[in-house]
Parts: C-alpha cells; sequence; structure tokens
C-alpha cells in the first residue's frame, strides 16, 4: 500500500509540474509576456517595475523558476481587471461551482444507477432498449442551447423559475451557500438539471453496462442456482461488482463537470469560476486565466488521486492481496 | 479470428465477408439507424448544396434589410418575402443562416475529425510497431491530454491564440488525436502479433510499408467506429466555443454563433432565432451519435 500511495502522489506531482511547463511556454514563450502579463493600459513605470518583478528581461528557464517559485507559495499574479490576486479572485468562486457540481453529481448518481441498473437487468426488453436511446439523446444535446431552451420554458414561457444569478444565500463559516433557502433552489433547479442532464445518461449506461454483464457471470448464475435471493443478488453480487467503474467515473466526472460548468454558468449568469474564467478571457485577463488552469488541474490532480485510493478500498482483489501479504 | 492456414492477405481485407454482410443487414434493418442515415444524409446533402438555393445569402449585407428585423416565423417583409423561421437582430432570414451555419459546423467537424484520425492513427501505428521509449512516452503524451476536459484545453488554448475557424480547427484536432492514438494503438499491437505482419517483415519489407499497407488496413475498423462519435463531439465542440465568444469569427456563423446571437433575445421571447439552429445542430449530433452507438454494438464481438 505504501508503495502504491508514493508512486500515485509522484505521477501526480509530474503531471501538475507538466502542466505549469506547458502553461509557462504559452503565455510566456509563444506570446509576448510583456503584452501577456502586464496591462495594456500599465504606464512606463508599472511596466519597467512588471519587467523586473517577473523577471521579463531574464533567459526562459529562469523566468520559469521564478514563475513555479511564485506558484509554489500561491502567487500566480495579479488579476488586471480586479486588482486582487488571481488566486483568491478564483477561490472566492469555487463554492458556488462546488454547489452546482456536488448537486449535479448527485442527482445523477441518484437517477442514474437505480434507472442503469434496471436496464440492465431488463436487457432487451422494449423499456430498456428506449431508456438507452433516449439516453443517448441526453448526451447529444449542446448543453448551452438545453439551458436556453430551460430558461425558454421555465422563465419566460411559465414564468416559473428565476433565469440567472444565485438569488438568496446563508452563509456558513464565510462562505455563501444557495441550497439552504427557498429562493436559491429555485435559482439553482435549471443549471443543476442543466449540468446533470449528461451525466444522468452517462451513469444509466455505465451501470446498464455493468450489470448485464454482472448477471451474465457464473459467479451470478451459482448464487442463483443456491437459492440467494433476487434482491440480495442485486445487492451484493451485482452492484457491488459494478460500483468500482461507477465510482471511478463519478470522480473523473467531477473534475470534468468543473470544468463543464462553464458553460452552464454562463447561460445562467452564475457567479462560479466558470463564468469567472469566461469573462477573464473576453477581457483578456490572463493571470486570472493561468490561475485557473493551475487551480483546475490542482483539482483534476486531487480527485483522480483519491479515485484510485478509494478503487483500491473498493475492490476485493485489492483486499486480499494485502491480508496474503 | 483470422485462419492464419489461408495466405496471409496482401492488401486490406475489407472485402466482403459473411461476418460483415450479416452485421450489415443487421444495421440496415434498425429503424433507429435507417432514420438517422437518412437524416444525416438530408443534412450533409442542405449543407453542402442549399447554400446556393438558400433565399439569400446572410453573408451579402445588400440582401437583407434591418426594417426586417426580429420578425417571428411566418412572416412577411414589405416586398413580400417569406421569412419561413423569422429573423434574426440584423433582418436576416434564419433558414438561409441555418442552411449556411450547417456548413461551417459540418466543414470544422469533417476537417477537424479527418487531421485528428490522421495524426491519432500515425502516432498509434509508431507506438505499436516501435514499442520500447518511443511508445512509453507517447502513451505518457496521450495519457496526458485524455487526463483533461477537452472543453477546458481547447478553450485555454483559444483564449491565448483568439478565434478564427482555423484556431478552432487546431484546438480540435489537439483534443481529439489522442483518442485515436490509443484506440490505434490496442488495435494495431493485437495485429502486429499475427503471423502475416511476422511474414512480412521476414520478406523484408521496410518498417512503414509494413505499417501502412499491412497493419493499418487491418486495424482501423475500431477507429472508424469512434471517428463517428467524434464527429459528433468535434461539432458540439466548435459549437459550444463559438457559442461561449472564443470559436469561429462572428462573419462565419456556424450553428452555434447563430444560437448565441439569439440569446441576448430569448428573455423578451423571441425564441426563434436560438430555438432552430440548435434544433438543426442537435438532430445533427443526435443522428451521428445513434448511428456510432448502433456500430458499436453491431461490431461488439460479445453481443453477436
Amino acid at each position: 500500500m505504501f508503495t502504491f500511495v508514493t508512486q500515485r502522489l509522484l505521477q501526480s506531482t509530474a503531471v501538475l509540474f507538466a502542466v505549469s511547463v506547458a502553461v509557462f511556454l504559452a503565455v510566456y514563450a509563444v506570446g509576448n509576456p510583456v503584452d501577456l502579463l502586464i496591462s495594456p493600459e500599465a504606464t512606463q513605470a508599472e511596466r519597467a517595475e512588471m519587467i523586473a518583478r517577473y523577471g521579463l528581461d531574464r533567459p526562459v528557464w529562469s523566468q520559469y523558476l521564478t514563475f513555479l517559485g511564485n506558484a509554489l507559495q500561491g502567487d500566480l499574479g495579479t488579476s488586471f481587471v480586479h486588482g486582487e490576486p488571481a488566486l483568491s479572485l478564483i477561490l472566492s468562486r469555487v463554492p458556488a461551482t462546488f454547489e452546482l457540481v456536488v448537486s449535479a453529481l448527485l442527482i445523477a448518481s441518484v437517477i442514474g444507477i437505480p434507472v442503469g441498473l434496471w436496464v440492465g437487468l431488463n436487457d432487451g426488453s422494449f423499456g430498456s432498449r428506449a431508456v438507452m436511446t433516449g439516453s443517448i439523446m441526453g448526451y447529444s444535446i449542446p448543453s448551452f442551447w438545453k439551458g436556453m431552451v430551460l430558461i425558454l420554458v421555465f422563465a419566460v414561457w411559465l414564468n416559473w423559475l428565476p433565469a440567472s444569478g444565485r438569488g438568496e444565500t446563508v452563509e456558513i463559516f464565510g462562505v455563501p451557500f444557495s441550497f439552504l433557502t427557498v429562493d436559491g433552489l429555485r435559482h439553482m433547479a435549471m443549471p443543476v438539471i442543466n449540468l446533470a442532464i449528461p451525466n444522468i445518461a452517462l451513469m444509466i449506461r455505465l451501470t446498464a453496462a455493468g450489470a448485464s454483464e454482472a448477471a451474465r457471470q457464473d459467479y451470478v448464475k451459482f448464487a442463483r442456482a443456491k437459492g440467494v435471493s433476487n434482491t440480495r443478488i442485486v445487492r451484493r453480487h451485482i452492484l457491488r461488482n459494478i460500483l468500482i467503474p461507477i465510482v471511478t467515473v463519478l470522480g473523473v466526472e467531477f473534475g470534468s463537470l468543473i470544468a463543464f460548468s462553464t458553460i452552464t454558468e454562463t447561460v445562467f449568469a452564475w457567479p462560479g469560476m466558470g463564468k469567472l474564467l469566461i469573462t477573464s478571457i473576453y477581457q483578456l485577463d490572463r493571470p486570472v486565466v493561468v490561475a485557473y488552469v493551475m487551480l483546475v488541474t490542482f483539482i483534476f490532480v486531487t480527485v483522480n488521486l483519491l479515485v484510485d485510493f478509494a478503487y483500491a478500498a473498493l475492490d476485493p482483489r485489492v483486499k486480499l492481496s494485502e491480508r496474503m501479504s | 479470428m483470422t485462419d492464419t492456414t489461408q495466405t496471409p492477405p496482401r492488401r486490406a481485407p475489407i472485402a466482403d465477408t459473411p461476418q460483415r454482410r450479416a452485421m450489415l443487414k443487421r444495421l440496415k434493418h434498425k429503424p433507429s439507424v435507417k432514420g438517422s442515415l437518412i437524416a444525416l444524409f438530408l443534412i450533409v446533402t442542405i449543407g453542402l448544396t442549399l447554400p446556393f438555393f438558400a433565399p439569400q445569402n446572410p453573408y451579402d449585407l445588400a440582401s437583407f434589410s434591418v426594417m426586417d428585423n426580429r420578425l417571428p416565423p411566418g412572416s412577411e417583409s414589405f416586398d413580400g418575402t417569406k421569412f419561413l423561421l423569422g429573423t434574426d437582430q440584423q433582418g436576416r432570414d434564419m433558414l438561409s443562416a441555418i442552411f449556411y451555419g450547417l456548413r461551417v459546423s459540418l466543414m470544422v467537424g469533417l476537417i477537424s475529425t479527418g487531421l485528428a484520425l490522421m495524426i491519432g492513427v500515425c502516432v498509434g501505428l509508431v507506438a505499436a510497431v516501435m514499442g520500447g521509449r518511443t511508445e512509453a512516452m507517447l502513451m505518457r503524451l496521450v495519457d496526458f491530454i485524455l487526463g483533461f476536459p477537452t472543453i477546458l484545453v481547447a478553450l485555454v488554448l483559444l483564449a491565448m491564440i483568439g478565434r478564427g475557424v482555423d484556431k478552432v480547427i487546431l484546438a480540435i484536432v489537439v483534443v481529439q488525436w489522442a483518442n485515436y492514438a490509443r484506440i490505434m494503438r490496442s488495435a494495431a499491437l493485437s495485429e502486429r502479433r499475427k503471423e502475416y505482419v511476422e511474414a512480412a517483415f521476414n520478406l523484408g519489407f521496410a518498417k512503414p510499408r509494413v505499417m501502412f499497407r499491412h497493419i493499418m488496413p487491418n486495424s482501423l475498423n475500431a477507429v472508424l467506429v469512434v471517428a463517428t462519435v467524434q464527429i459528433a463531439s468535434a461539432i458540439t465542440l466548435e459549437a459550444t466555443l463559438s457559442f461561449l465568444g472564443v470559436g469561429v469569427p462572428v462573419t462565419e456563423p456556424s450553428l452555434g454563433l447563430l444560437v448565441a446571437s439569439g440569446f441576448d433575445y430569448l428573455m423578451s421571447g423571441d425564441y426563434w432565432i436560438s430555438l432552430y439552429p440548435g434544433v438543426a445542430l442537435l438532430v445533427l449530433i443526435f443522428s451521428l451519435n445513434l448511428v456510432g452507438d448502433r456500430l458499436r454494438t453491431a461490431l461488439d464481438p460479445k453481443r453477436s
């Protein structure tokens, strides 16, 4: 176990390192870093000060070391537009995004896993084929357009739900959350659904594929022959075995939903980190873009690491090898 | 698996085999596949030919008038032109705009998929045939790229290099080639072990010749199935990037950009500017995904 953990930690550090090099090259080496990093409105004195501070007159490798050193201390530059450190600016938007992403994943698992299980166990029936084809529709609809149709139907035509913003928030430990007020929940409803739909489809397909394959395995046939009840077979023998890929995908999806929430946040004007990224791209606020990439990569790597550990904990074979050693 | 007692196939055995005929027959009789193929055929035909017959040229500023702006579907202008799907904020006929938009979306989707396919297939082949350190390095790169969500990589890349049709294509190629490389490598690895490849090597053929004339044609099937789905995801990606404002330029509106341009008028109830281009996009993507899904099921050895 110790070797496994160390190995994965080293790999994760390597990925972070590689991304920092890629981002550095994109910002510093491809374009003119003076134009990219210094606001066009800066005065000559400010320019000189920035050039000296980031060492833009020094060779590339030495600039990279400065960049890396600053990054390790949490300094990823200062936003041109807001005048705040880019990292803390993004961190202040993280709760709003996480609120959406976690709710969407929750809905996707609560709906997707039972439906997928039913589809997988009733393989070939008309109902299961209909759900499977419907799920293709689920991931085919472009997210931004789906969001607009939701707004059109529920906000413009029916006037049931608000179209934008976070609504009323309640602070927990100084962090504002929407899900504790009725108004906040009403604001969350459409963005969360919009984000969840492709994931519901994914969960259904994944669970169905796993369940229909597991149901044909010898150990399930054996359990049936032994007279084990159907509920127990589904719970203990099928679900437990297909839970491993599901947990893996849920973890990976957590990271990719953070990236995909950019679209949903733009459509619903949800003040999360994705909306901040898009605004920063429009305003050419590059330090914020760089900080976003580094932070999201960090979240990604961490989640993947946790997934791997969860994998080891869930997989009976890993446990077995531990007990034997 | 292939019968090894036969003479090794020199060229691609994509020829008629009973399995292949049975598979195609199964596919052809599925109504969903038939429907999707018809829809795809119509869309491609419209995208390629109809711009010439469209009621209006949306790129020609003289052919429409701001006087006709935001007319609901079915209304007529002063000179009697009928707007079946309404007009946008500049008075352009939406139907014509959709035809032209389809063309841009299809072009970006097909070109980027084609390029990504070529790069991915070559990388996968090289990795499988060379092995060793080359393979390890290439595959680490593939893992690295596939580790990130496509939208994030493309978005950040375009934020750095700016918008434009060529740049969107570049961004899609960057995020997609790795998919093909991974699949190609595993397909090519299993072909490599077969006797006809060994025979070709023993005959003294050069590596590139064996790679491209023997291994590649035999392992292309899996890659091509994935390509159907990848065209759909390339089109979605382009639409999304254009919607977010980092994709194609306003002078060449794709379907995604058309949807975006109607977003501002959605709240006032002028739904048609966003709704219809989105429907066209959805039909296109759904048909591609459906065909891809059925192809995959048909080719899955566990199912047949």
